[in-house]
């Protein structure tokens, strides 16, 4: 296994300042069958993020995109005989349905968006906290083809009691004491027109561990929601009491902007919703060296929760004086803007290049942390330090 | 995905051949044994030097207790105290 470190300083040495290298966390690159190098966080459940690289197209290739599973036993699913289970209490005609099936019944519909790990950038929180120590690569941007949610749950003539739908995936535990991974969706936003059963992803079925054959997107809203391997809706008129609901992805009650999912709120947390607006420079690393005359650009990408990306700024006189970035083409309102800023304008010698978005919601990237337990939710504006020569 | 009991473990195992490499070896001392049998029944054991720097013994204390009431894992009393200990000796980077 070759370490991240290893191939920079191999690739570029020195490249890397000392005190960015003390600060990185260590990291191994490895590639899992159908993926390409990613950087592994975990091997057994598999966790592994895109490396910078990975997200600097347009759209994350789906041998880059990032992997993220809770539980160990990941079985792969044969297409031609995977089937969803459409039923639960409020479901009034429960029904089963193939791939072939949901692929013909069901009017597709595609749309561009960002899947991103509620814990992406653990790992750069201060204090640390637990949990799988994310670096910026917990996220992609790509395009999703599949069935509106809401139109295989109509089939099954819904109640009107009707609250929740639980999901299920194949993907379980080792041991049966281990609780099944089993998330629910308020009912207003299963039936949102954007949440999507989706079965390509770029233009290709789903990668295994990226929930072939079939997976649920859901705008907006953190990975969390995203169920792979789809088997099981279950439209319920009370409130899914699964762990993964009721203790985990949960941020104190009142800390961040999102929105309501009533029937799971208590007193002091509620569950992790929308994504929160947020940018990542991906054309240079920290220290890195730049001529001035080489017309290079300053670039990355800016997201929110589907409010859409009203401006990027950046400053280089210490985040005192903000200017517009450019923006790029605009993916629809759920994936992400590429910006870029041209370096030519910028001062030369040692520089630090701050960039923060801005929501058309009005929400704006933040400088301090909100620290909470999980550790969820860093969208703290980021910055570099090149060497402007 | 329910998970009938009569499956053995080791058919389970089987059944996600994601050919990661072998994470690198827990660091020796009293008590990695127990730990490194216990703990690679669900997961790999980098888990443990990756959640290092946020933990301290009441950090593994509760992950320990989480593991035990919340997912399940079948530690006998004494065994999660043998666990607590080598973590808490070898694992806790807290501050550090």
């Amino acid at each position: 296994m070759l370490t991240r470190r290893q191939m920079l300083l191999g690739a570029a040495g020195g490249w890397l300042t000392r005190r960015s290298m003390a600060q990185a966390p260590a990291e191994t690159l490895e590639s899992l069958p159908g993926k390409a190098q990613l950087i592994r966080r975990a091997g057994r459940p598999p966790n592994y993020e895109t490396p910078l690289a990975g997200l600097v197209p347009a759209f994350t290739a789906n041998r880059d995109f990032f992997v993220r599973y809770h539980l160990a036993v990941i079985p792969e699913l044969d297409p031609r005989t995977w089937s969803l289970e459409i039923g639960g209490a409020s479901a009034r005609r429960p029904y089963r349905i193939s791939l072939t099936q949901l692929r013909r019944d069901f009017e597709p519909a595609e749309l561009t968006a960002v899947n991103q790990c509620s814990g992406n950038r653990r790992g750069l929180f201060a204090p640390r906290v637990p949990g799988v120590q994310w670096g910026n690569g917990a996220m992609g941007n790509a395009r999703w083809r599949g069935a509106r949610l809401r139109d295989v749950l109509h089939r099954a003539d819904l109640a009107p009691e009707a609250l929740e739908v639980w999901c299920d995936g194949a993907d379980g535990p080792v041991i049966p004491t281990t609780p099944d991974f089993v998330k629910s969706l308020p009912l207003e936003r299963a039936l949102d027109e954007s949440t999507l059963i989706a079965y390509e992803m770029n233009g290709a079925p789903l990668p295994h561990l990226n929930g072939a054959p079939a997976r649920l997107v859901v705008p907006g809203w953190t990975g969390t929601y995203w169920m792979k391997h789809l088997t099981q809706l279950r439209v319920e008129p009370t409130a899914c009491e699964s762990f993964w609901m009721k203790s985990a992805y949960r941020v104190p009650a009142g800390a961040f902007k999102g929105s309501r999912f009533a029937s799971q709120d208590n007193p002091d947390t509620v569950p992790i919703t929308d994504i929160l607006v947020n940018s990542l420079i991906t054309s240079h690393v920290d220290g890195a060296r730049v001529r001035a005359d080489a017309g290079e650009s300053l670039a990355g990408k800016a997201w929110d929760n589907g409010a859409g990306i009203d401006v990027v700024e950046y400053s280089v006189d210490g985040r005192r004086s903000w200017r517009a970035a450019q923006l790029g083409r605009d993916l629809g309102r759920f994936g992400w803007r590429e910006f870029a800023v041209s370096l030519r304008d910028v001062p030369r010698g040692a520089v630090e290049v701050a960039v923060r978005a801005r929501s058309r919601d009005g929400s704006q990237q933040p400088e301090k942390l909100t620290v909470n337990p999980a550790g969820y939710h860093d969208n703290r504006v980021q910055s570099v330090r090149l060497e402007i020569a | 995905m329910s998970v009938p009991r009569a499956l053995p473990l080791l058919a389970l195992c089987i059944a996600a051949p994601l050919r990661a490499a072998e994470p690198p070896p827990l660091r020796e001392g009293p008590g990695r044994e127990v730990t490194q049998t216990n703990c690679a029944v669900c997961h790999s054991v980098e888990y443990i030097p990756m959640n290092a720097p946020a933990m301290d013994r009441v950090g593994w204390q509760k992950s320990v207790q989480k593991m035990r009431e919340r997912f399940g894992a079948p530690l006998s009393e004494a065994d999660a105290q043998v666990v607590l200990d080598y973590l808490s000796v070898n694992y806790a980077g807290k501050g550090g």
